[in-house]
């Protein structure tokens, strides 16, 4: 096993504490008198996290000195999406909640199709290379699933946001062998991150890339607008999973514990949600189901 | 760490995950969704080491991009999660 970045015990306590207040706002969030409390420590779980992860990553330049600039950049990054995020939060109307949940997903796994192409431009910096460039193999695998099922979480809440924002008839649509179609794809993305371990071109990486974007509108439009929910929380899932797999390729258990207990919880919820609505589990992810059965009697 | 620690802890996590939110009340389904996005950001952690790390400009820019999505998503998550549990609150009155 490849030897990651040497881990300060501070740190790994910091994100210990960040992983156990996330722990204890999905707990508060499950009745109604904790809830609010659960929401805070949420958010003071995600300070602990960002503010560690600003300490012990501050931008240096060649030779060692502090970037002031990039400091700069990164902090304006923040302000930006703060501004973004706290706006849209307080215009958006009540009604519109599943939509915008599932606009802020897409923005999950958009940015961790980013973090693993950057990490992948750039592997020596992140400790996954040796000194020839050639990534390591455990690096590869995590990575080719990070972007995978980033782009998924990706293209596949851009579909529930339409379907739900009705930009886009929420009745479900189905392609003639779509089965077939889905099946080869993701075959495909599967033998492509096999191979992705023996040959690192970047044509396996951005097919990979490609791909799973396509898979992820395929397996969206088949759903009706009636199970969205479900679908928007089966995407929190997989955003993150998608975080937990980059946390392994950084070696950075911030990531593997909040991406698990995200992933974990959020597949239990969504299963929650199809018992509370009456719905098969496996009907709602297979997909097709979602109108009107007959429709998919017909279309399969 | 090696391997096998990194995977204790995240066989671990997933364990907390699946039990923590079975016992959630129907009414609350969509705030806890609401807030599970708000932690999913976490990305953001990848995202600062992506944009501090030296040698690569465009990897680099894709970190910075990654942090405001993330960014966006860490504030309206839990605004929004604020948002309706507020309301949710009034009703019980």
């Amino acid at each position: 096993m490849h030897e990651v970045a040497p881990i300060n015990p501070w740190v790994a306590l910091a994100y210990l504490v960040s992983g156990i207040l996330f722990i204890m706002a999905l707990r508060g969030l499950s009745s109604p008198a904790s809830s609010r409390r659960g929401n805070r420590f949420g958010m003071i779980g995600m300070t602990i996290a960002v503010v560690t992860t600003l300490i012990t990553h501050v931008p240096r330049g060649a030779d060692g000195a502090l970037d002031t600039i990039a400091i700069a950049e990164v902090l304006a990054a923040i302000g930006i999406g703060a501004v973004i995020g706290l706006v849209t939060a307080r215009r958006i109307a009540m009604t519109a909640m599943p939509q915008l949940v599932a606009a802020f997903h897409s923005l999950v796994g958009l940015a961790a199709v980013a973090v693993a192409a950057a990490a992948y431009l750039n592997p020596q910096a992140f400790h996954i290379a040796d000194a020839a460039g050639q990534i390591f193999t455990v690096s590869r695998i995590e990575m080719g699933l990070g972007i995978a099922i980033g782009a998924i979480t990706f293209s596949g809440s851009v579909i529930a946001f339409l379907k739900l924002n009705g930009n886009m008839s929420g009745s479900p649509i189905m392609l003639p062998g779509r089965h077939v179609i889905n099946l080869a794809t993701l075959a495909a993305i599967i033998g492509l991150v096999a191979y992705f371990t023996q040959d690192q071109s970047p044509w396996v990486f951005w097919t990979v890339t490609g791909l799973s974007f396509l898979i992820g509108f395929l397996l969206i439009i088949p759903i009706g607008g009636a199970d969205m929910p479900v679908v928007v929380s089966m995407l929190n899932s997989y955003s993150g999973w998608a975080a937990a797999a980059m946390g392994f390729t950084l070696g950075n258990t911030a990531m593997i514990i909040t991406g698990a207990l995200v992933g974990s919880s959020g597949a239990i919820l969504s299963y929650i949600m199809c018992r509370a609505m009456n719905r098969s589990f496996i009907s709602v992810i297979a997909g097709g189901f979602g109108a009107d059965s007959s429709a998919a009697a017909g279309g399969s | 760490m090696d391997f096998i620690s990194i995977f204790s802890i995240f066989l671990l996590a997933c364990f907390v995950g699946y039990f923590v939110v079975w016992s959630v009340t129907p009414a609350l389904h969509t705030p806890l969704m609401s807030v599970t996005n708000a932690i999913s950001s976490v990305i953001i952690v990848g995202a600062l080491i992506a944009s501090a790390a030296a040698g690569s400009p465009v990897s680099k820019w894709l970190g910075l991009a990654a942090v405001v999505m993330a960014s966006i998503n860490i504030f309206g998550g839990f605004a929004v999660t604020g948002r309706m549990l507020a309301m949710y609150k009034k009703k019980e009155r």
